[in-house]
């Protein structure tokens, strides 16, 4: 039957040009490493990016691939999956590609849950454009199109997805290969739109970007690792933990008079909670994990529903008959 | 108001006493009427009604709707009124018709807004009681038209519409507004008396229309019936009309809009490339009646996915047949803009699909509802870099399901983006189509690659230069494609300076081969001459009736219309070069006549309207005698 597919499998023989040291490196590898865990052969399997350093992408997966036009992939990736539900459909972008350009295909593709992958690596900074400041920059962020210091308020791409009510929504970091891996698979084996936002290092713009949680010092302490019915517990002895203040949430230190029973229990089913954790900035810990995952039907199962449906009801299309519909006359 | 019952049984029943004393029919060849009310009175279905009618009773049609892009603008402005023309004819029809005969005006905006247009000596009907001093003056009348003798040239003809509907409909228990709202039928059940139309298919088509509301049901079929009769019996008409059926090929017809057209088009491409049809798109007027028809034949399979925007709209479907299936889409101007760069990025990865611009009256929003031809330049050169794009234009109603079928299998063929191109006249207007044997049309080939050996992306056929169609789901033919230059034959990202010229050129090559089966160019008239009127698009009929009637008066004179705009006929320079003069008219300032004077160095000449309305068929015609006249 299926033969066992290996990484090589999924390794094309173009050559790989992002810049010595970006982060998308590792993320190619874990996606490489984790796909034949699907079991899904590469020719069934479709990668469709939109413009950037991350839609480079699909030219280094031994798959279909489309590199398309700027923020339209999600939309051509829909077009695909509708029409093509036996196909296991990615979608790599950027927080610029996929939150400012390409918003507006973003939150409506997840609005339906359409049952595509979505990677959105988030560097916080156009690196393809050579530097200038993305949606998801910092205010006060210098580059060269604000020397003065960026006055727009970024997005939160978590947020931004939660608000569209999607059915996948997770975080982890470029560098976490088995926490990226895990994510994967989570993000694969949900049916609907699966999000997973990529904090991912910039060497050349940005270096340095999400330092606080992905440098080996200081990362226990500043990344909460969410876990769906395990109490939020963080810190480089696991001492520290997160507790609910009356309606707002609070970083304590576990000992004789906080306990673990104290603490917020992850519910990856509560979007409240969700949104909550998608909120967290510093002091707070940077969650990462599943932060949202629901079951709803797929907006492509329910087109392919109708289809059904309405072949059932009608049988199937006649041309013949479908010419003639409504008042015809015969002229002799 | 409260109706005695005595005269609800009366106005209905009044027909029984005058049955027994027929009155004449006088036979006419030809009768446009137009209908006008406020947008909220029902002129587009009881046009289309009469349309139906009409077109069962054997003549030939051709229908005009003319409506506000506002849904309900205040009631009785001028700005609010909605029309409907048709012609019908014992010949052979063009166009809707020029000047009406017949106007029916529902309130004094609706009168005002056409009066110009009628034909001396034109029958009027209005609604009597609409003429109030309110509606009067928000029409900008200073005195009441009906009694101040300006309507004199014409056969003024007063119903109280409104005073018969409701006694039509007393003890339905139907509230004022929804009895108002019957007025409509008993206009059609009178001009369906007028012209001697039988009204079973519209009861027929009333029942299904309201199969959820029976009373409105009964409601309007009584009203119809009404007016009916009251023609009959009523001694303002003297007599009743009766326009012959008209002599046309013989077989199957129905009435068809050039939407409905465009959509069974598409379908029956699908069908016939044995593959699902894919339309993503987003609502504009005047082409949202594709998405409706086609959503609702989910069956054959179709999908229809209503975009979050333009860009989603072509951009789904280029996915869509990336993925193998016929994939289109469908805009007007302003949606066109937005999807040039989605369409230069299936031009360059070469991917077949559809895109159909219903073109409406532009610049920016324009004039939502009414038609225009200035999107052929944009068709032509839309989208930066060197990105030909194939482009059709249909130039009648049902000829929209040859183009929209046409456009498919040149997709498929070529591996190409299609630009179908019809406007918002051909889109609303309709006419009696001859229903095509679907076993007689063309055969669309789909040949997916499934063969690993020797497999390249960009490999090409040598007659056509198309490449492989070679999609996901297929083992060993995996590929990556995108809108950085490729490299030829394997579409490998390549920077090479010679590679890019040599793909430019050959995508080129590729569209400007298929002028190779393009069909000799048609002339109607004699192949040489004084003067040859070129045209595209919707002006087809227009020009055919004029080019007919200055023909007839002795001149020198031929019509050539275009179906293929990229690549234009390989005959067409030779073709044009035979006559003394080109006059090429459009609705733009010029856009074909910019494309053939820079193609064969013809000192052709232009006919210009941009009024978001038809030529009238006087108005090429009086063009062309002057022309000739020097």
């Amino acid at each position: 039957m299926a033969t066992v597919l290996n990484r090589k499998d999924f390794v094309s023989d173009q050559e790989v040009r992002w810049c010595p040291g970006c982060g998308d490196y590792a993320i190619l590898a874990a996606v490489q490493k984790t796909m034949p865990e699907f079991g899904i052969a590469p020719e069934n399997t479709v990668f469709i990016s939109g413009i950037g350093c991350s839609s480079r992408f699909p030219y280094y997966m031994n798959t279909y691939g489309f590199h398309t036009i700027h923020g339209r992939a999600p939309a051509i990736a829909t077009g695909l999956k509708i029409s093509r539900p036996d196909l296991d459909v990615w979608v790599v972008t950027g927080d610029g590609d996929g939150l400012s350009i390409g918003g507006n295909h973003l939150i409506h593709t997840l609005r339906r849950n359409v049952d595509i992958k979505i990677l959105l690596f988030n560097n916080r900074i156009y690196g393809l454009t050579k530097g200038q400041y993305s949606p998801t920059s910092e205010v006060g962020k210098i580059t060269k199109s604000t020397p003065s210091g960026s006055i727009d308020y970024p997005f939160n791409p978590i947020t931004v997805a939660l608000g569209t009510h999607g059915t996948f929504v997770a975080r982890s970091i470029d560098i976490e290969q088995k926490h990226l891996g895990e994510m994967l698979k989570r993000a694969h084996a949900h049916r609907g739109t699966s999000f997973i936002e990529i904090l991912q290092n910039c060497s050349i713009f940005n270096d340095g970007a999400f330092n606080d949680v992905s440098d080996k010092a200081l990362k226990a302490d500043h990344q909460l690792v969410l876990e769906h019915g395990k109490p939020l517990i963080f810190g480089k002895n696991r001492d520290m933990g997160i507790r609910m203040n009356g309606m707002r949430p609070e970083a304590v230190q576990l000992g004789a008079t906080v306990t673990e029973k104290d603490l917020v229990v992850h519910d990856e089913t509560n979007l409240s909670l969700a949104f909550m954790l998608g909120h967290f900035e510093a002091p707070l810990p940077t969650p990462v994990g599943v932060f949202y995952a629901v079951s709803q039907p797929t907006y492509d199962g329910a087109v392919n529903q109708q289809l059904v449906d309405a072949k059932a009801k009608n049988g199937a299309g006649d041309l013949r008959e479908l010419l003639s519909r409504g008042d015809s006359w015969t002229v002799n | 108001m409260a109706v005695p019952p005595e005269a609800a049984e009366q106005a209905a029943e009044s027909h029984e006493s005058a049955a027994s004393a027929p009155k004449p029919h006088v036979k006419r060849d030809q009768v446009v009427i137009r209908f006008a009310g406020d947008s909220g009175d029902g002129m587009q279905l009881t046009g289309m009604q009469f349309t139906s009618e009409s077109a069962l009773a054997g003549n030939d049609i051709a229908t005009l709707p003319d409506y506000p892009a506002e849904i309900r603008a205040p009631q009785g402005t001028l700005a609010g009124v909605s029309g409907f023309q048709l012609n019908f004819s014992s010949n052979e029809v063009f166009t809707p018709g020029d000047e009406p005969n017949v106007l029916v005006a529902m309130n004094p905006a609706a009168l005002r807004t056409n009066i110009g247009d009628l034909q001396p000596n034109a029958v009027i009907i209005v609604d009597r009681e609409a003429f109030n001093e309110s509606n009067i003056k928000r029409a900008g009348y200073t005195s009441n038209p009906l009694t101040d003798h300006s309507l004199d040239k014409f056969q003024l003809i007063e119903v109280d519409v409104s005073k018969l509907t409701s006694l039509a409909v007393h003890g339905l228990g139907l509230n004022n507004r929804a009895a108002f709202r019957c007025r409509n039928m008993f206009v059609l059940g009178m001009l369906s008396w007028l012209f001697q139309r039988p009204i079973d298919n519209t009861i027929t088509s009333l029942k299904s229309r309201f199969k959820k509301t029976p009373e409105l049901i009964e409601a309007n079929i009584r009203v119809l019936t009404a007016g009916y009769n009251y023609g009959e019996t009523t001694e303002m008409f003297a007599s009743s009309y009766e326009v012959p059926a008209a002599r046309i090929a013989p077989g199957l017809y129905r009435n068809i809009t050039g939407n409905s057209a465009t959509a069974l088009g598409f379908v029956a491409a699908a069908v016939k490339a044995g593959r699902p049809l894919f339309l993503g798109s987003y609502p504009i007027t005047p082409a949202s009646d594709i998405l409706h028809d086609l959503a609702g034949y989910k069956n054959f399979p179709i999908y229809t996915f209503q975009a979050e925007d333009e860009i989603a709209g072509v951009c789904s479907a280029i996915g869509a047949a990336f993925g193998g299936a016929i994939a289109i889409t469908t805009t007007s101007g302003p949606g066109m803009n937005l999807k040039g760069e989605a369409i230069g990025l299936a031009m360059k990865v070469e991917l077949p699909m559809v895109i159909t611009d219903v073109q409406r009256a532009g610049p920016s929003t324009g004039m939502p509802t009414k038609p225009e031809q200035a999107d052929l330049l944009q068709a032509m050169y839309g989208r930066h870099g060197e990105a030909p794009v194939p482009i059709i234009a249909a130039s009648t109603p049902a000829d929209c399901f040859d183009c929209a079928y046409e456009a498919v299998r040149i997709a498929v063929k070529y591996m190409t983006p299609v630009i179908l191109l019809t406007d918002g006249q051909l889109a609303n207007g309709a006419e009696p189509w001859l229903l095509p044997d679907p076993d007689k049309l063309a055969p669309i080939k789909v040949e997916f690659a499934t063969n690993p050996e020797g497999f390249l992306p960009y490999a090409r056929d040598a007659e056509t230069l198309s490449r492989p169609w070679a999609v996901p789901g297929t083992k060993g033919l995996e590929h990556r494609i995108g809108g950085l230059s490729g490299e030829n034959l394997t579409g490998n990202v390549s920077h090479s300076p010679a590679n890019n010229e040599l793909m430019v050129r050959t995508r080129a090559r590729k569209v400007a081969g298929i002028a190779r089966e393009i069909p000799p160019t048609g002339v109607f008239g004699d192949a040489s001459g004084d003067l040859v009127v070129l045209g595209w698009g919707s002006t087809y009929g227009p020009i055919r009736e004029a080019v007919k009637r200055v023909r007839a008066n002795g001149k020198k004179v031929s019509h050539v219309h275009l179906r293929y705009l990229n690549p234009l006929p390989g005959d067409l320079s030779e073709t044009l070069k035979r006559f003394k003069q080109v006059m090429v008219a459009e609705m733009n300032m010029g856009q074909l006549l910019k494309l053939v004077r820079a193609e064969y160095l013809i000192d052709a000449f232009g006919f210009n309207k941009i009024q978001g309305r038809p030529f009238k068929v006087s108005e090429i015609e009086n063009r062309i005698n002057q022309v000739l006249e020097g």
